[in-house]
């Protein structure tokens, strides 16, 4: 699937003309904010959970090379394999040849939003293996040929009309007449088709919310169990993790658990928190035969160190998105790629190239929203905010743009001349913005004029007024 | 907060303008000295104040904005208190001139001392001053936006509200997500045009809805954002900044006029 | 250079740091041993018996079903009857766990009982949880030929027993028993920490029950 991040000023103006989207993104403002508001209220411990959060990450960040190594050691300990993969590239490679190995046909999938990253499901299909994605949203828009729209809920963008369609339109083995209309259909027909997959399947790839040092365990975090079924049939469970998925202990875990789903869909857990460690024991009766990880790095080393590092700590709650109001006007098609919201216009840049991601932290009115919510305390507006210095320094940003802040920052340095500047503009703008005192149109301010009338100014400035009146103070204090 | 403890007998407010103000709205700099000499606070108006440097800042030119942070600096360090009637230059001053001027051995303590003194209009009158009420009249349903910057970088929220209670006639209504950004963003608003405006609709059917007569905020760049949108929309919606109406001082039509 | 070597040399190079740093390897050491516990929160710690009601009311709030009864003895007699009420099948998949086997199965004459892993066929399946957790309402299962990882999710009514004497107050106790049973850093292939039963809301942000695992979940709390 292509990348569109560049085009996000296009994509976005498709998004706003779209009524059917407008309408499913009220259900994010309303549901998600709600739900952890109420779970957050339940919950006194919570902003004391979330500093620990913040700091068990730091740690494991700052010791990052040896917590990997202790991981490693432990997961093939419990007899399990360790791939590490630097690029996409390798990642895929890594995964297309642990199929081959055994034949593969059919490969079940959990969410992974890493999958997504690095091009898995086509670069599966072209190599002779179907992939089949079992989390309900992702088979959606799989069938839809679609990035996901969210990171928590990926067809979040989407009517029960559009997915009846799709249905209609894929499950071709199954009755014309059938009723589909409630959702609760929907589900049933998906888990009819989906449980046939999970059988048929010789490999099940799932992503990890954690890996744990200690013991060598990879965590995932659903409502469906469909990461469960993908993992215990089929014989090999390969599990997609980046490095930065690291902590250390179970405890760790426990922590971050308790603000992972209570953030992003106001639970107090989801329905099934699954810790995986090796291949089925002696005597287990069911159970995957190998258990493969791939570490994948693929940008995240070159964060670190970095202003960017803070972003690491991200555990993809999904909570930045469902407070943003750039998010809610547009929805995560816009921003794209896989990662979208406050998160993916850090992270986007960080992975393909501010050249190429460069629009998304500039899509931002800094209102702090994001940060005022993350679990981790990422301060979001802040590096998106290093984003732009990085364009400025490059010379990314529009000419235009460029050469009016050149202009107010030359006036604005020099406090006389901005004086002067200032009092000969309001004079200008209060004559024309007459009686009304607001204008219509304006030159130069059309982005502003197309939807909004431009509030005329005083006749005078306010420094040329408080001179007057004698106020104002020219040099220091005695 | 020990402010009030500390507090000397006059203390010596440097007023803070800031550019909107100054080019736009001279009435609530005006308001803004009333209020503050009326809380027994002597005011000067520093003339080489200019801009704090937000849309430099904003738009990644670290290098204008740290000259502009250390001329705003200058300018004001010698006060007792810096005081500015927006809740995002106050930011600015406060939390963002540190952040720019850290490592520099020079301007690093200097930023800190600075960003000591500095505060949010209504906070300072409520949380140093200790104001706990206005004798200002006003007859009429009112609404309170809280800009972003004020809230979440400097806890705004709760001293706005309490002076506007007290005010003899008013009646203070909440629009729903009266938290939620109005869509300005400085630059954010000429860049974006589109889904600014998005988000400014949203805000301005929340504040149709909320029944009010007038709309109050404390940052002029949110008012003039909404206020502009209202007026385009056919709204009879007033728009003022909460320093006008909390100094009594409404004789100035309101922003972007009537509907 | 191996893409572990590649990755990690990049990973210390961003730090600045060298892999015979001591006092880091030492830092590193301590936590992994030492497992600090953080912050728990205040909900979960009761005494037991207040606990064990905390526990049912938050399962109940997940959509679990929950029935409490005084002895293990009685369970049969409880499946039994759940099974009846809801017009399922006499019949029931159960692993090798000797709780469970030693249940008398033979006073529900008309219940056929089978064992092992279940390959999803069967209406119903039966465990018996490690432990629980009072806080979220969450029981703990642990995989093996006691109870069966695919008996938790293939079947579309999955029964669980509940010793009230294993419910914890926090999830941290719970991690704890289970160093206790299989030794520090050591873990089963899988743990299952289930809280209500499966459900999804995908389509339209409207929450269905019943997405891949099992749509009901019923819990019998003993003692």
């Amino acid at each position: 699937m292509e990348i569109t991040s560049p085009a996000f000023k296009q994509n976005s103006a498709a998004a706003l003309a779209d009524g059917q989207l407008q309408k499913a993104l009220g259900n994010v403002r309303a549901g998600f904010i709600d739900k952890r508001r109420k779970a957050i209220d339940a919950l006194p411990e919570f902003e004391q959970l979330r500093d620990n959060a913040r700091d068990i990450k730091d740690h494991a960040l700052a010791h990052l090379d040896l917590y990997l190594e202790a991981y490693e050691a432990k997961v093939l300990a419990s007899g399990g394999k360790v791939h590490w993969a630097e690029s996409a590239e390798d990642a895929r490679r890594i995964v297309i040849d642990i199929c081959k190995s055994v034949n593969a046909r059919t490969v079940t999938k959990g969410k992974s939003m890493i999958t997504e990253e690095i091009g898995l499901n086509d670069f599966l299909s072209e190599n002779g293996v179907r992939p089949v994605e079992t989390d309900l949203g992702e088979y959606i828009i799989q069938l839809r040929n679609e990035h996901p729209s969210h990171i928590i809920a990926p067809a979040v963008h989407l009517n029960k009309e559009q997915v009846e369609a799709d249905f209609r339109r894929v499950h071709t083995h199954l009755p014309d007449t059938r009723s589909l209309e409630e959702p609760e259909a929907l589900l049933d027909e998906a888990r009819t088709v989906l449980r046939e997959e999970y059988f048929r399947a010789d490999v099940g790839i799932t992503g990890a919310n954690f890996l744990v040092a200690e013991t060598g365990s990879s965590i995932i975090v659903t409502n469906e169990g469909n990461g469960d079924m993908t993992q215990i049939l089929p014989r090999i469970h390969v599990v997609m993790a980046s490095i930065e998925k690291i902590v250390p202990t179970l405890e760790d875990a426990a922590q971050i658990l308790r603000v992972l789903a209570r953030s992003a869909t106001g639970q107090e857990m989801s329905v099934y928190t699954t810790l995986s460690t090796g291949p089925r024991r002696a005597g287990d009766p069911d159970g995957p035969e190998e258990y493969h990880v791939v570490l994948l790095d693929n940008g995240r080393s070159a964060m670190l160190g970095t202003e960017f590092q803070d972003m690491l700590r991200c555990i993809r709650c999904g909570a930045c998105m469902n407070h943003c109001p750039v998010y809610h006007a547009v929805g995560g098609h816009a921003y794209g790629w896989v990662y979208p919201g406050p998160m993916g216009a850090v992270l986007t840049p960080s992975l393909i190239g501010v050249d190429k991601g460069g629009q998304l932290p500039n899509a931002s009115t800094f209102c702090g929203r994001c940060e005022s919510v993350c679990p981790m305390h990422i301060p979001l507006p802040k590096m998106m905010r290093h984003w732009r210095e990085r364009e400025f320094e490059r010379g990314l940003n529009p000419a235009t743009q460029r050469y009016g802040l050149k202009l107010w920052a030359f006036v604005a340095r020099r406090p006389a001349l901005y004086r002067l500047a200032t009092s000969l503009t309001v004079r200008a703008l209060a004559l024309f913005g007459g009686r009304r005192h607001r204008f219509r149109a304006l030159p130069l301010a059309g982005g502003w004029t197309k939807y909004r009338d431009f509030p005329a100014p005083e006749a005078r400035t306010f420094m040329q007024l408080a001179k007057e009146k004698g106020l104002a103070a020219k040099g220091r204090a005695p | 907060m020990n402010d009030r403890a500390s507090k000397p007998a006059a203390p010596r407010v440097g007023l803070f303008v800031t550019c909107l103000v100054d080019l736009f709205r001279p009435t609530v700099g005006f308001a803004a000295i009333k209020l503050l000499e009326e809380a027994g606070c002597v005011v000067e108006v520093p003339l080489a104040q200019t801009c704090c440097g937000q849309p430099a800042y904003n738009s990644g030119d670290r290098a204008d904005t740290r000259a502009m942070a250390e001329n705003t600096i200058q300018a004001f360090e010698h006060f007792d208190f810096v005081v500015a009637p927006s809740g995002s230059c106050a930011g600015m001053l406060k939390l963002h001139y540190p952040d720019l001027l850290k490592g520099d051995a020079g301007w690093e303590a200097r930023a800190l001392a600075f960003s000591d003194k500095v505060h949010e209009l209504t906070s300072f009158l409520v949380d140093v001053c200790g104001l706990t009420g206005v004798a200002a009249t006003l007859g009429d349903t009112v609404t309170y936006h809280d800009s972003c910057s004020g809230l979440r970088e400097l806890g705004v929220r709760a001293q706005p509200r309490r002076l506007l209670a007290s005010i003899e006639g008013v009646r203070l209504v909440e629009m729903r997500e009266a938290d939620v950004c109005c869509g300005f963003g400085g630059t954010f608003c000429v860049k974006y045009p589109d889904i600014s405006n998005a988000i400014v609709t949203k805000k301005t059917e929340a504040i149709d809805a909320s029944g009010a007569k007038t709309l109050l905020a404390g940052d002029l760049g949110c008012l003039m954002n909404m206020a502009g949108k209202l007026r385009r929309q056919g709204s009879k919606v007033e728009v003022r900044h909460v320093a006008e109406v909390l100094a009594g001082m409404t004789d100035t039509p309101p922003i972007a006029g009537r509907g | 250079m191996s893409g572990r070597e590649a990755i990690l040399r990049r990973v210390r190079g961003a730090m600045k740091v060298h892999a015979g740093d001591t006092g880091r390897a030492e830092a590193v050491q301590a936590r992994l041993a030492n497992a600090p516990k953080g912050v728990i929160p205040a909900r979960g710690q009761l005494a037991r018996s207040e606990r064990v009601d905390l526990f049912c009311k938050m399962a109940a709030k997940l959509s679990a079903s929950v029935e409490r009864v005084s002895a293990s003895e009685a369970v049969p007699a409880s499946v039994a009857s759940y099974l009846r009420e809801r017009n399922l099948p006499a019949a029931l998949r159960m692993g090798a766990d000797p709780r469970l086997v030693a249940m008398p199965w033979n006073q529900q004459g008309a219940l056929e009982v089978k064992s092992g892993a279940s390959d999803g066929n069967d209406e119903v399946g039966l465990s018996h949880a490690s432990g629980a957790v009072a806080e979220t309402g969450t029981l703990v299962m642990t995989s093996g030929g006691d109870n069966p990882t695919t008996i938790n999710f293939l079947p579309e009514h999955h029964i669980v027993v509940v010793d009230a004497a294993d419910i914890e107050g926090d999830l941290e106790a719970a991690l704890e028993r289970l160093r206790a049973r299989f030794g520090k850093g050591e873990m089963p292939r899988t743990v299952n920490l289930i809280s209500g039963p499966s459900r999804s809301g995908d389509i339209e942000q409207k929450i269905i029950l019943g997405a891949h695992g099992p749509r009901a979940l019923h819990l019998i709390v003993v003692g």
